[in-house]
């Protein structure tokens, strides 16, 4: 959704490859929408968790739900990761035979 | 790392006809800025529209307006907390690699 421009696509057709600048260029760009992506998506979920009425003012509590909920968002994704990789090593044997 | 802000790719394509790189990337930004403000937007009012608006009536009444207006400030808070939790957390990870 990010790059919905054709010229930044010619571009990078053309001199993305030849132009080092282009393409660190494109690196940091992606890299910085990965992250404003998550936050999108933390602070919808945390907001479900932590915001009850909204008020005058994000108080202490709820702003320590946010920190937290995001703490434990990045722990349960890691997990999640870990976990699966564990999972896949016990079964090498049987997804080596897979890959043949 | 670089911040990225700014022209620190300043106009690369200096000579006559070649493309300018410098001036794409600074239109792709702002297409990015753009695109996040909108998806911004649209959580929030998806948000608050939950929060405040309860059997919808012939119009927003005053509460659900004042509520509307709170939430907002409320929603662009948890963004901004959620922006620099989420920004500590990367770099303690970076530190502990």
């Amino acid at each position: 959704f990010w790059m919905g421009s054709s010229s930044s696509g010619s571009a990078a057709g053309g001199a993305g490859a030849a132009d080092p600048q282009l393409q660190r260029f494109i690196e940091v760009e992606t890299q910085k929408q990965r992250f404003q992506q998550l936050v999108h998506q933390m602070t919808e979920l945390c907001w479900e968790k932590c915001m009850d009425k909204p008020g005058p003012k994000l108080d202490s509590r709820a702003e320590t739900c946010f920190v937290n909920c995001v703490e434990r968002f990045i722990d349960t994704s890691q997990f999640i990761l870990n976990r699966l990789e564990q999972t896949q090593k016990s079964k090498s044997a049987f997804s080596e035979s897979l890959s043949d | 790392m670089e911040s990225g802000f700014g022209s620190d790719f300043g106009s690369a394509g200096g000579a006559g006809g070649k493309l300018d790189a410098g001036l794409i990337m600074e239109q792709v930004k702002v297409q990015i800025a753009v695109a996040n403000a909108q998806e911004l937007l649209q959580r929030m009012t998806d948000k608050c529209f939950r929060k405040c608006i309860g059997k919808p009536g012939g119009s927003l009444d005053n509460s659900e307006q004042k509520c509307i207006a709170m939430c907002m400030d409320r929603y662009m808070d948890a963004w901004n907390t959620v922006s620099r939790a989420y920004n500590s957390r990367l770099q303690r990870e970076r530190a502990n690699m």
